[in-house]
């Protein structure tokens, strides 16, 4: 009976898994050590991160779960919400403990409130797909801004990999200040020490975009305005669809200077 | 005069804008070899109008100049309109440089009807041709098939473009030939049944050689205009239903009509889009295409439109409550499906869930099923039946009354007037705190 308490990686947490299994652990709590609060009357065992263990875990679970949920508990723990990391180690254990599959066992709580977060953070990352805008700058390459609710932007890689191939592309997390960089072969990590857009939205300073771009941004305005039709208007559902949060980073919806 | 790129593209999109069809589902088409572009088969809305519409795709006439004048249009032939036409370059530049910056997913191309059919439906061709092997774009492309063009140039469209369509706009023969003398439903449904033969052919090419290429992978659409003539609900359901199953359509689209040409006698006058009309039809079509109704089970001769104030599905179970009510423990998939406040997920969760144990209303309200309307139509575990004492009638004001509650904003009733007069209401309370 103890407060588990781990780095706060995915790592770190199926780490915790692991030695819940080898030391028979019954944690009352997992938290991150940055997130914990001192108590008194409870008990707290810090775990360290081990690589191997971890990835015996993860190996394991890809093992058991259905083709459909193999990505599903990485998915939950990235949206952080709060106490996600109870939910998903009691699922984890049923999983490994359960005969069967018991990933459709709606009537549980924990099986229907992490199908429901898994939810949100593919919509999350189906959002990057939509709301991306590139701006081309003067060295040929294509940059976007983006400010992700959850860390997702890894799981849109494939997707710009695949269809931008042929152009030169960075997408950049602001708000977690690394970026994907893709230079015709490969994509990797990179992270910008001298920023030459704005922090707010993500505008390439004027003097650094290609001499079209501002040029396209009005065309695409221009017919973004054209193609609505005002007898018909509804707010609601352009809000529903497209949130307020993103209108920053689209040239449609923000002021051309 | 020569009119500016952005003139030409405000005039067109604003020519293109009454066609409502703007997904890009249904093909997966890959990557070739470091060119631009893919399709994915889910489609992916990159932005959203002040009308609630997704911009999915490029929506564009390579022109507004048309030889027809069908009352309904907005670019008929009579109508003084600016008029403008792309070049082939602009839309394959436009197009590009668009996908290229994420703003698309790829291009619709329609068109007026220029100088004959066979010449319209050339430019449309030639746009995609030049698209997919001159800038080897993989991206999306709907191309609207012009009636009356040559079957040749339609097949050479197909082979490019992912998804192909007719309009067939008005429902019935008779209404077409008084509101567009110039067409007939032979000539619409000619190109429609060519690209249907067309895919089933290279369909079976495809299962003998590997290397046959997709005739319109995403397969054929079209739209209905609502509202414009006196047809019923009925009529329109039974031709949508035909579309789907002898046609093998993919999509039908329905437009609200809007009074674009009031000067029309041939035309209703009305004062706003029937949008709530248009927006049970859809309802009722996604009951055809997802939940296995038949169109004759949404709509009975007795009753050729549909009910305004609640959906089809509810209007089906209240006039079948002898069905009802269903056992959610129990009962297949088909039958849960039918269910009003059930949806296709929540049924599909119901029926992989209730294998593990027996579900009650707790468990139902968590997945998501609206039990305020469910409730009238299902047993589980300890829910009571409520059906006994409702006749239908009665359980349909009820319902309506219900719903009405709930969309109530706190700004619609008489008491409103109180908070808006805050400087007389808050202050006091205040005062009366202090004291």
């Amino acid at each position: 009976m103890a407060f588990l308490l781990y780095d706060g990686t995915f790592e770190g947490f199926l780490t915790v898994v692991f030695e819940c299994y080898a030391q028979k652990l019954a944690p009352v709590d997992l938290c991150k050590e940055t997130a914990f609060q001192k108590n008194l009357f409870i008990k707290k065992l810090s775990i360290h991160t081990d690589e191997q263990k971890a990835g015996r875990v993860w190996r394991s679970l890809q093992a058991k779960l259905h083709r459909q949920n193999k990505n599903l508990p990485l998915l939950v723990f990235l949206s952080e919400s709060t106490g996600i990391e109870m939910k998903l180690y009691r699922f984890i254990r049923r999983v490994f403990d359960s005969g069967r599959s018991i990933e459709t066992d709606f009537g549980d709580q924990d099986v229907l409130e992490l199908k429901k977060i898994e939810r949100q953070v593919l919509r999350e990352t189906m959002r990057i797909l939509q709301f991306v805008r590139f701006q081309q700058s003067r060295d040929g390459l294509f940059f976007a801004p983006v400010e992700p609710e959850f860390d997702v932007l890894p799981f849109t890689i494939n997707h710009f990999r695949e269809r931008f191939a042929d152009q030169l592309w960075l997408i950049y997390d602001i708000k977690r200040d690394y970026g994907i960089f893709y230079d015709l072969k490969e994509t990797r990590e990179v992270v910008l020490s001298e920023k030459t857009f704005s922090q707010t939205d993500g505008k390439v300073s004027a003097n650094l975009l290609e001499e079209t771009e501002e040029t396209y941004q009005t065309l695409w305005k221009a017919y973004f305005d054209h193609i609505n039709i005002p007898e018909r208007e509804n707010e609601k559902l352009q809000l529903q669809h497209m949130p307020r949060r993103y209108w920053k980073f689209l040239p449609e919806k923000s002021p051309i200077k | 005069m020569e009119q500016t790129l952005q003139e030409k593209l405000k005039i067109l999109a604003d020519a293109a804008k009454y066609d409502v069809s703007c997904s890009s589902s249904g093909n997966n088409r890959q990557n070739t070899n470091g060119g631009l572009g893919n399709a994915l088969s889910c489609g992916v809305c990159h932005s959203f109008t002040d009308d609630g519409r997704c911009v999915s795709l490029l929506k564009i006439l390579m022109t507004n100049h048309c030889i027809y004048d069908c009352a309904y249009c907005i670019n008929r032939r009579s109508n003084d309109r600016p008029r403008a036409t792309f070049t082939v370059q602009e839309v394959v530049d436009l197009t590009i440089n668009f996908y290229r910056r994420n703003y698309i997913e790829g291009l619709f191309l329609s068109s007026g009807v220029i100088k004959n059919p066979d010449f319209t439906m050339e430019r449309l061709m030639l746009v995609t041709q030049n698209l997919r092997l001159k800038e080897r774009f993989n991206g999306y492309i709907h191309l609207k098939a012009i009636p009356g063009a040559s079957p040749e140039l339609i097949r050479q469209a197909g082979l490019y473009a992912d998804r192909l369509s007719v309009n067939i706009e008005i429902p019935t023969e008779p209404e077409l030939k008084r509101l567009a003398p110039e067409k007939s439903f032979g000539t619409v449904l000619q190109p429609m049944n060519q690209i249907k033969e067309g895919i089933q052919l290279y369909k079976e090419e495809r299962r003998k050689f590997r290397k046959t290429p997709a005739f319109t992978p995403a397969g054929q659409s079209t739209q209905l205009i609502v509202g414009a003539t006196p047809d019923s609900d009925r009529q329109i359901l039974q031709l949508a239903s035909g579309f789907y199953h002898e046609q093998q359509l993919k999509r039908i689209y329905y437009s609200g009509y809007l009074p674009v040409n009031e000067y029309d006698k041939r035309l209703p006058a009305l004062q706003s889009p029937p949008l709530v009309r248009e927006n049970r039809l859809y309802q009722s079509d996604w009951l055809m295409r997802f939940y296995h109704f038949r169109a004759d089970e949404i709509l009975t001769p007795e009753q050729p439109f549909l009910d305004l104030d609640i959906d089809p599905k509810l209007a089906y179970a209240l006039r079948n409550l002898h069905l009802f009510p269903v056992d959610i423990n129990r009962a297949d998939y088909e039958m849960i499906l039918r269910v009003p406040g059930i949806g296709v997920q929540s049924a599909k969760m119901i029926v992989d869930a209730r294998r593990f144990r027996k579900l009650n209303s707790y468990h139902l309200k968590k997945i998501g099923v609206v039990l305020k309307r469910a409730q009238y139509f299902i047993t589980c575990n300890e829910l009571p039946v409520y059906r006994g004492n409702w006749d239908p009638g009665q359980l349909k004001n009820h319902l309506i009354a219900e719903c009405h509650t709930k969309r109530k904003k706190p700004g619609d009733t008489q008491l409103s007037l109180f908070p808006l007069i805050p400087a007389l209401s808050a202050p006091a309370k205040q005062l009366h705190f202090k004291s």
